[in-house]
Formats: structure tokens, C-alpha cells, sequence
């Protein structure tokens, strides 16, 4: 038998009576990943359920032949396609290394911060007082990670971003103990700027959601532009985000403006395209993205057939394509078990874990020696899905930014192609500000 | 003053206006008759987009797909009639609410097990994607479809209220219930309909903005807090009402999401105009209801002499 | 069978949650646990803003939608001053205490005028419009929210920081405002409040200006909750305006009915439930929301009386044996 425990009843069916108590239930997950069922004890209810009360209440310490890691992300609302990708790609991490960092047994434990910031604190807190993690990661969203942040950090444990780039963090607030595997918020969004300018645009409109990323990503795209920003809308976000554009859509048009630049992440990236194309703007405003069009919404947007996605252009550090042999592993171990491309968000989940495998091999196992946890998860000394990058003072990664086309693959999946490197190596420009 | 632009907004304003009638017609109805708060009736309009989504997936067909999924949507609304709506007629409003609380989480659940957080889209045929142009104003062909289909639904909802014998029934029940069960109408079976056909009215609104935003999760749990606004605002139990406050808060919505931030910018830094612009127009519809009920406790059209 | 017999009982289950609650610090700090000394802390936090909502809704029969409004404002009187590096937790307090009043007595003041289901909808109206002001208000975070880095000083007297500290701080809170509540219920104030939910116009007929025993009754409780709010703001170190969404107004709702409404202790005993339940049935599967739905009909359609009446029903039982 082989458990797959991130679908969802597999786990629950049987492990449900310890898991009422938390710990336990995980210990169990992270067996079923180890390709090790046999050895999962299957309880009767009444004893199960005193044997994980003894253990949960009265466990001072961690067992110390686990690396534990917590990984906060978004597994209910609509947002939870993106949190689901990233449970993915951690599995799939988690398997490549056969389940174990320096011989000791993986741990992941996985929290629903439900896209709320309150929330994913409240999750922080449990994971950081309760389950007593070493590492606690995952964050979709700035906001969430903004307000996780002081739990975490003040508890000595190591932050460590899958996607979320504050520019807070990665500034003033930079902090020893926090580390990225994605990028700065601004960094995508300033390629972009570079993109555009490349391309001769002198006027552009901007939409973004309103919330600490939508305006960095604004940020950032203004920063290096050269041309004039005729227009801008920040649309409400969070659990009632608003999803029909129609009237921003019809200012955009109005606006005069040679090209749009948008980012709405997750499932709104879908929704936004459908109506960009139903607009019929394709021939008018030429569609600049970060972070929208990816490997999430491209397979609906072709079920669909909008074709106003095809040749749209946009900016990241990675993308499947790119020709590297972890990477190539990666997307081809990932499309075998489920179909699709990974996004973005995937690549990045899975370096977390592979960057966390460096250090933790690096110190032999040892996860009590902050220091030289530290300065291990500082050399970034792995091979990433990206390729080499290094760490600057703040923690956030010195790496390439490409500009990536929509395109069909030789199957006829539409994906995205890398066209050429806009940035090497380049820093965020908040690093400066970190006094790190 | 950009005139088409202008004419655009308004065009999209009444998109809104006949989505949120769709939700709020029904809603109004079992408010009015059964006296009973149904924030559960937002599940409906996600029902609607998942079944018709599903459907179309199925056999391709778009007008055949919402035809089916009406019925569907019509069946789930009897079935939670019958079993947990009917209960709650007699309980107080309190018990109302959190009840069909309740309900939201559990559908809201049961669609991200049956179909998945990643939502799903609804393709358009060809002859509804392309742009139509009405002198010189350039707008999606799909959404002049919508505001048709809302219309006539209004047309089809008016006639049925004022010329059938349901439409008498649901007349004598949102002025006087008493008096409809004293002489011998059959109340369980009206009662039953009224809300079968409220949760098909918002089935439908769903179907329709599917292809727009795509069928997610809770995609009506906002939603359907503006339409209880229009409820309010409208006068509980009438349709008309129902109507007037539906397009005037789809004006409202859509033209201060279009023009709030230009104004605000006059006397606000830029950067805290693009922030607090939208969700000013967002407070404007609630600023309206409590207006209306300060000084017209029974909304703008309460129904023929309403004793409640 | 008296009736008095069976709730002099319930006093003794009521007793046993009080005792619990006293002695967990030193046991959960012994067993090294602060995980659930923060999940006791927030219940009794959340006890304060359900027991509150409790005095307009059970006694007074006002069912407002826009409770979350007052925690909310009371967890911004912590955060906007803390912003500006203003860290006194008199001046928070009375900030806290001051807003929440003036808020509870211009909304009041329109939401009175109206009742039923037209003030279920309307204090909903101002619960999403101060959302929405929260919202728009970029300096203060606006969606994102604010970090409060350093929780309230009240120069040597409590170090909150403690989290001991804040936990008794929050159980000494509750016990006073359940005592004013008690207080209040048993005079001639309280006995008019009530009567009001009986009927209204018995009292007006009376010579009672209903009105503005509403209106006071409003804000008192107004104040109770911006005083949660206060410690909420002090206890997680973070507000967003989410605090205040609709949908935590039906939390508290629900804090107060599974507990059971117009019983002065069964919202602590409420909030307690729904808080530990929502922890357990989390943990179990990212479909929990399922079950916690499923139980919130049960309670309604079949507990009449909440877990107060529960008890009473179990205890009555057990009586007549």
C-alpha cells in the first residue's frame, strides 16, 4: 500500500482518531512519505486517543532524530490551488531526499492560514509553541508573513519565505534568523520595468491588487519604467476580492496607454485574462504580467481557448524550461504524478526543502547550533531549480530575471518560454536599507 | 468628461445591477413570505456556476448546460427547503442566521471537495466573445447578454407575480401571511416553490457571471451581503423594490470604483486616494442602507399594506 | 421539583470552569505549554466580547451583526498609538473605552430607531462601513494590518509582556465585567432592559423612555467589548480589519448561543466550546469547516438553550431519578 498524503481523505480515513490531537497525526503523514507504511500502527479508537493525549500534553521536547519544519500556507478558499502546488512540491522534495536530512526523519507540518493574516500568526504561534518546529515556511502572501513574522523571529526560530517578499523584511525589518528561496517583491516587477523600457513603450497602465504586494509590485514596475504611468487601480483583495474588472478594464481603454501591466496572482489571474480577451484589448494593450500568467491558470485559460494569453510577456527568476538538470528532475518528476507544469510557487516550496537539506547536512544534523544553522543556510549551498544564487545581507536571493513568452510546447500545452535574461544577479534595492 | 467611458461604466453598472436583482429577487421573496434570513442563498449562486461549469465541460453545450443546471439548482433549493429551511420558520431570526451560517460553510465545503479550489471557467461559444459596438462605445458582446438575459428574467418575474395564480399567492403572502394560510392555501407547497424558484433566480445569476470571474469557492458570500442591502434598501418582500435598489447600487458600485479615486486625488495625496478609493465605494452602498433605514424604516418600496 | 434546584447545580459547573481557569497558568507553565495557555488567554478574551454582546442580545434582545466593530476599535486604540511609539495602557485604554462609547451612542443612536431584522441589517451597515474606513486607510496598514511590536505599559504596575500577567489581567477583566453585568441585571436598570425585550410597548406605556435605556445598555456593552478589543490587540500583537468583518459578529453571535443567551457565565462556557472545538476539528482535516457547520445546526435546531441548557436538562434528569 502507498499512502498519498496530500490527498486529503487518504490521510483522514485512517488516521484521524491520534490526529484530533495534533502531533501524532503528523508523525503518521510523514511515515506514509517515507514510503514506509508497514510501520504505522493503526490504533484502536479509546487508546489512540489516550496515548496521543499523554504524548501532545506532557511532550516537553521535540524527538530529536526529526527535522521539523512548518509550512504555512493557503489550503482553503479559492486560493488554495496555489497552496495545494506547493504541498506538491514539498512532498515531492521530501521524496526526492528519501525522507530524511542528514539521517534524521523529515517532518512537515502543514497549516491553512485560510488568507487571513490574523490566522496564518495564530498558525505561527501553534507551530512555533506547540508542534516546536525548527524551521517554520511556506507564506503566499506578504501580509500573512508580515504578521507571522514577530512570533517566529522572537522565538529564535528561522523564518524562511516559499514565495511572500516584503519589502519590510527585506529592509529595515531584515532580520538574522529570516531567509527567501523566491525574490524581493520589487525585483520581478523592476525586470519587467527594464522589459518595457527595452521594448520602447512610452505609456503604460497599472492594476494590481491592494495589498502589501500589489503595491510593491507597482513599486517596482514605477522604479525602473521610464515612460509615463497614465493610470492606476488597486482592487480589493482578501477573502472578497473583487474579480469582476470590467470597469477598471474600460478606464484602461480609455486611458490611452500603448501597453497593461498587471499582476493578480492565483485564480484572479485566470479570471483577469478571460476578461481581458472578452474586452477584445489584446490588439490594443499588449498584456505585461508578473506573477499572473502561470503553469495555475494557463491550463484553464486553454480549456477556454484564450488565446489573448498566447505571447504575453512577463518576468521570474525560473520557469520550467529552464536548463538546468535539478530543474529538469523537478518538472519531470512533478508532471509524471500530477500532469501539469509546477508553477513558480512549486519551484520555490521546493528549494525551501532543499535549502533547509544543505544547512541541516552542512551541520552534520545538528539543529541546535543556531550559528552555524545560520551561516549553512547563508552559503545557499545547493543546487536550486534556478541554478546558483547567493545570499545578500538582508537574506533575500542575488539571482537572474528572465523574460518568459506564453507558448504552446511541443505537445500543444501552453506554456511559458524563456526568451532571454534581463537581469543577472541582480540585488533588491531595498538590501541597502538592512543594517545586517 | 470621457463619454464613453462614462456610457461604458454605466453599461457595467447595469451588469451589476441585474446580477445582484437575480440574487436579491429570491431573497426578497422568502424574506417577505417566510420571514425567514437566508445567508445561505449566496450558495446557491456558486451552485449555479459549478453545475453549469460542470455541465458545459460535459456536453459542450452552453444553452442546453444552463437549462439543466436551472433545474439542478431548482432541486438543491427544494431539497434544503424541505429539510432545514422549513424547520426554521418558527424559530426567531437569530436562529436564521446562524443556521444558514452554517450552511455557507458546509457548501463552501462540499464544493472545494467536489470540484477543487482551482475554480472553474465556463468557455464562451464564439458568437458570444467578440465586441459589440454601440455608437462608437466598444463593450464585451457577452456582457450585453447578461443584462438581456436580467431583463428578461424582470419581465418574465413580473408577469408571473402580477398575472398567475402563484403570483397572487406570493402578492397575498408578502402583505398578510396570516391571512394566506386562513383561507386554505396550501402554505407548505407555496412556501416550498417560492424558495425553490429563489434558489434557481440566484443559480442563475452564477451561471452567468461564470464565464467572467470563473465558479470558485464563497464566490457568494459577498455577494450576497450587497444584495441583502438591496433587499433592505428595496423594502422587504417587494420585487419592485428589488429591481429599483438592484440597478441603483450597481450605479453606485461600479461608477465609485470608476470615478471615487479622481475625486478623492483633489484633495488626498495620490497614494491615499488609490487605497482608500475603493473601499469608500464599497462603504457608499452601506452609507445608503443606513440612510434608508434611518428615515424609511420600511425601504423605498415596501409592499402593499405590509403589517409586519 | 423546584426550579431553583437545578441552577444552583449548574453554579457548580460554572464553579469548576472558574477553578480550571484559575489554576491552568501554573500547571500549563510547569508542563511547559504555552501553547494552550495562549488558547486560554484568547478564550477568555473572546469571553469578554461574547458576554458583552450577550447583555444587548440575551437580556436585551438586540441582535447585532456588528459586534466585531467594538473589538476591533478597541485593538486600534492598542495599535494606531503604539504606532506613533505611544505606549501608555491608560491612554490606550481610555482611547479604547472612549471610541467604542462614542461609536456605540452615534450608531445607537440610528440603529434604536429601527428593531428586528431592520437592526440585524443595520448594525451590520456600520460594522462594514468602519471595515471599509479601516480598509481605506493606507498609513494604518489598511488590508495588511498592523504589528504592534510592543504590547501596553502601565508604568511598573503589570508587565503584559508576561504572559501570565496578561492572562489574569484578562481573567480579572472578565470577572468584573460579569460582576457589573450582574449588577446591573438585578436593578431596576436591568429589570427595565428586560422588560423592553418582553415588550416595549408595556414599557413605554409605563413612562419608561425605552429608547434611552436601549441606548445606554448599547453602550456599556459597546465598552465591555472595546475592552476585549483592547487586550485582543495587547494579546496577539497584530490587528487587521478582518477583526471586524461580518463574519466574526456571527462568531460572537455564536460564542453566545451555544453557550446560551440571557445566562450571564454560559458565554465564557460558549466561547470556551467553540474555541476548542475549532482548534480540534482544524487540526484534523482542512475540511473541518464541514463538521463545525454541521454542529452549528445541530446546536440550533436541536440544543434549545445552548450548553446551558444542556446541563440544566441533564442535571434535571438526574434530579427527578
Amino acid at each position: 500500500m502507498v499512502y498519498c498524503y496530500n490527498k486529503p481523505f487518504s490521510i483522514n480515513v485512517w488516521g484521524w482518531c491520534p490526529g484530533i490531537f495534533g502531533n501524532i497525526r503528523k508523525r503518521v503523514r510523514i511515515r506514509s512519505i517515507c514510503h514506509n507504511p508497514e510501520s504505522v500502527a493503526v490504533m484502536k479508537f479509546p487508546k489512540a486517543i489516550l496515548w496521543a493525549a499523554s504524548l501532545t500534553m506532557f511532550q516537553a521536547t521535540a524527538l530529536a532524530d526529526t527535522v521539523k519544519i512548518g509550512f504555512i500556507t493557503t489550503l482553503t478558499t479559492p486560493a488554495a490551488v496555489i497552496g495545494e502546488d506547493m504541498q506538491n512540491a514539498v512532498n515531492l522534495a521530501v521524496s526526492h531526499l528519501g525522507g530524511k536530512m542528514a539521517g534524521k526523519d523529515i517532518e512537515v507540518i502543514f497549516e491553512d492560514d485560510g488568507f487571513k493574516p490574523e490566522i496564518g500568526k495564530q498558525k505561527a504561534d501553534k507551530l512555533v509553541k506547540k508542534d516546536d518546529v525548527d524551521f517554520v515556511t511556506g507564506f503566499i502572501w506578504s501580509h500573512v508573513l508580515l504578521a507571522s513574522s514577530k512570533t517566529v523571529l522572537d522565538s529564535g526560530k528561522f523564518l524562511i519565505s516559499s514565495n511572500a517578499g516584503p519589502s519590510q523584511l527585506a529592509g529595515k525589518n531584515c532580520h538574522a534568523n529570516f531567509f527567501s528561496t523566491s525574490w524581493q517583491n520589487d525585483q520581478t516587477p523592476m525586470a519587467m520595468g527594464e522589459v518595457l523600457n527595452q521594448d520602447g513603450l512610452k505609456s503604460i497602465y497599472v492594476m494590481a491588487p491592494n495589498y502589501a504586494a500589489g503595491k510593491d509590485m507597482v513599486a517596482g514596475v514605477e522604479s525602473v519604467f521610464k515612460g509615463e504611468v497614465v493610470g492606476k487601480d488597486l482592487t480589493k483583495w482578501g477573502k472578497d476580492r473583487q474579480l469582476d474588472f470590467s470597469a477598471e478594464l474600460a478606464k484602461a481603454k480609455a486611458s490611452g496607454a500603448q501597453a497593461l501591466f498587471v499582476f493578480y496572482p492565483g485564480s484572479a489571474g485566470g479570471a483577469f485574462i478571460t476578461q481581458y480577451q472578452q474586452a477584445g484589448l489584446k490588439d490594443v494593450l499588449p498584456l505585461y504580467t508578473v506573477f499572473t500568467v502561470d503553469s495555475l491558470s494557463l491550463p484553464k485559460l486553454q480549456s477556454t481557448n484564450t488565446e489573448g494569453v498566447l505571447g504575453s510577456k512577463s518576468t521570474m527568476f525560473w520557469g520550467p524550461d529552464l536548463d538546468n538538470p535539478v530543474n529538469r528532475k523537478f518538472v519531470e518528476d512533478f508532471r509524471a504524478v500530477h500532469g501539469n507544469y509546477p508553477s513558480f510557487y512549486a519551484a520555490q516550496s521546493y528549494d525551501t526543502i532543499m535549502l533547509i537539506n544543505s544547512a541541516v547536512t552542512a551541520t552534520g544534523g545538528d539543529l541546535e547550533d543556531r550559528d552555524a544553522l545560520r551561516a549553512a543556510l547563508k552559503k545557499a549551498d545547493y543546487d536550486s531549480v534556478r541554478g546558483r544564487y547567493s545570499y545578500g545581507n538582508n537574506h533575500m536571493p542575488i539571482q537572474n530575471f528572465y523574460l518568459r513568452e506564453v507558448v504552446a510546447d511541443d505537445d500543444g500545452n501552453w506554456t511559458t518560454r524563456i526568451v532571454r535574461t534581463v537581469f543577472e544577479n541582480h540585488q533588491d534595492p531595498y538590501a541597502a536599507e538592512c543594517p545586517n | 468628461m470621457d463619454w464613453q467611458l462614462l456610457i461604458s461604466q454605466l453599461l457595467n453598472g447595469l451588469q451589476l445591477g441585474m446580477l445582484l436583482f437575480l440574487l436579491a429577487a429570491g431573497l426578497t421573496l422568502i424574506f417577505g413570505i417566510m420571514d425567514f434570513i437566508n445567508l445561505s442563498h449566496g450558495s446557491f449562486y456558486m451552485i449555479g456556476a459549478f453545475v453549469c461549469a460542470t455541465l458545459v465541460e460535459r456536453t459542450g453545450s452552453l444553452i442546453a448546460s444552463v437549462v439543466i443546471a436551472v433545474v439542478i439548482v431548482f432541486g438543491v433549493g427544494l431539497l434544503v427547503e424541505r429539510f432545514v429551511a422549513r424547520k426554521l420558520y418558527a424559530h426567531d431570526h437569530l436562529d436564521q442566521v446562524l443556521v444558514t451560517f452554517g450552511l455557507i460553510l458546509i457548501f463552501d465545503t462540499l464544493a472545494h471537495l467536489i470540484w477543487g479550489a482551482a475554480g472553474m471557467t465556463i468557455p464562451l461559444p464564439a458568437w458570444l466573445n467578440g465586441q459589440i459596438d454601440i455608437a462608437g462605445v466598444i463593450i464585451p458582446g457577452y456582457r450585453v447578454l447578461i443584462i438581456s438575459a436580467g431583463l428578461a428574467v424582470v419581465v418574465g418575474l413580473f408577469f408571473l407575480v402580477t398575472r398567475s395564480r402563484l403570483g397572487m399567492l406570493i402578492r397575498a403572502g408578502a402583505s398578510n401571511r396570516t391571512m394566506v394560510t386562513a383561507l386554505g392555501v396550501n402554505i407548505d407547497r407555496l412556501y416550498l416553490v417560492v424558495f425553490a424558484l429563489g434558489a434557481a433566480l440566484a443559480g442563475f445569476a452564477g451561471m452567468l457571471i461564470a464565464p467572467i470571474t470563473e465558479a470558485s469557492i464563497g464566490m457568494g458570500n459577498e455577494i450576497i451581503i450587497v444584495a441583502f442591502v438591496v433587499v433592505i434598501v428595496g423594502g422587504i418582500g417587494s420585487i419592485k423594490g428589488a429591481f429599483v435598489s438592484a440597478i441603483l447600487i450597481g450605479f453606485i458600485d461600479t461608477l465609485g470604483r470608476s470615478y471615487l479615486d479622481d475625486l478623492l486625488s483633489l484633495f488626498l495625496a495620490t497614494r491615499y486616494a488609490e487605497t482608500a478609493a475603493p473601499a469608500l465605494s464599497a462603504m457608499t452602498i452601506y452609507i445608503l442602507m443606513a440612510s434608508v433605514l434611518a428615515f424609511r424604516p420600511q425601504g423605498l418600496f415596501p409592499p402593499a399594506s405590509s403589517m409586519r | 421539583m423546584k426550579p431553583s434546584a437545578p441552577r444552583r447545580v449548574s453554579w457548580g459547573v460554572y464553579g469548576t470552569l472558574f477553578l480550571f481557569l484559575l489554576a491552568a497558568p501554573p500547571v500549563l507553565v510547569w508542563a511547559d505549554q504555552p501553547f494552550y495557555m495562549d488558547l486560554l488567554t484568547r478564550v477568555l478574551i473572546l469571553s469578554i466580547a461574547a458576554s458583552s454582546l450577550n447583555l444587548i442580545l440575551g437580556y436585551g434582545g438586540m441582535i447585532s451583526l456588528g459586534h466585531a466593530a467594538f473589538v476591533g476599535l478597541g485593538a486600534y486604540s492598542v495599535a494606531i498609538p503604539s504606532y506613533y511609539g505611544i505606549y501608555s495602557g491608560y491612554l490606550h485604554l481610555g482611547i479604547a473605552i472612549a471610541a467604542c462609547v462614542l461609536f456605540a451612542l452615534v450608531t445607537g443612536a440610528i440603529c434604536l430607531r429601527t428593531r428586528g431584522v431592520y437592526f440585524i441589517m443595520i448594525t451590520l451597515a456600520f460594522a462594514q462601513m468602519l471595515y471599509f474606513t479601516f480598509v481605506s486607510l493606507e498609513e494604518y496598514g489598511a488590508d495588511d494590518g498592523l504589528l504592534i511590536y510592543q504590547r501596553s505599559e502601565f508604568s511598573g504596575l503589570l508587565n503584559l509582556e508576561n504572559p501570565g500577567v496578561l492572562y489574569y489581567l484578562a481573567m480579572g477583566v472578565l470577572a468584573g465585567c460579569l460582576g457589573l453585568m450582574n449588577r446591573l441585571i438585578h436593578s431596576r436598570f436591568g429589570r427595565v432592559i428586560v422588560g423592553i425585550r418582553h415588550n416595549e410597548p408595556r414599557m413605554q406605556s409605563l413612562g419608561y423612555n425605552t429608547y434611552r435605556y436601549k441606548l445606554a445598555c448599547y453602550a456599556i456593552s459597546g465598552a465591555m467589548a472595546g475592552i476585549s478589543g483592547f487586550l485582543l490587540g495587547n494579546f496577539t500583537y497584530f490587528i487587521s480589519p478582518e477583526m471586524m468583518d461580518w463574519t466574526r459578529s456571527g462568531e460572537l453571535i455564536f460564542m453566545v448561543v451555544l453557550g446560551g443567551t440571557g445566562v450571564l457565565l454560559a458565554p465564557v462556557a460558549g466561547t470556551a466550546v467553540f474555541l476548542l472545538l475549532e482548534e480540534i476539528l482544524s487540526a484534523f482535516t482542512v475540511y473541518w469547516h464541514l463538521l463545525f457547520g454541521g454542529f452549528l445546526i445541530a446546536i440550533v435546531l436541536f440544543g434549545r438553550g445552548g450548553l446551558h441548557g444542556l446541563v440544566e436538562k441533564l442535571e434535571r434528569r438526574n434530579h427527578s431519578r
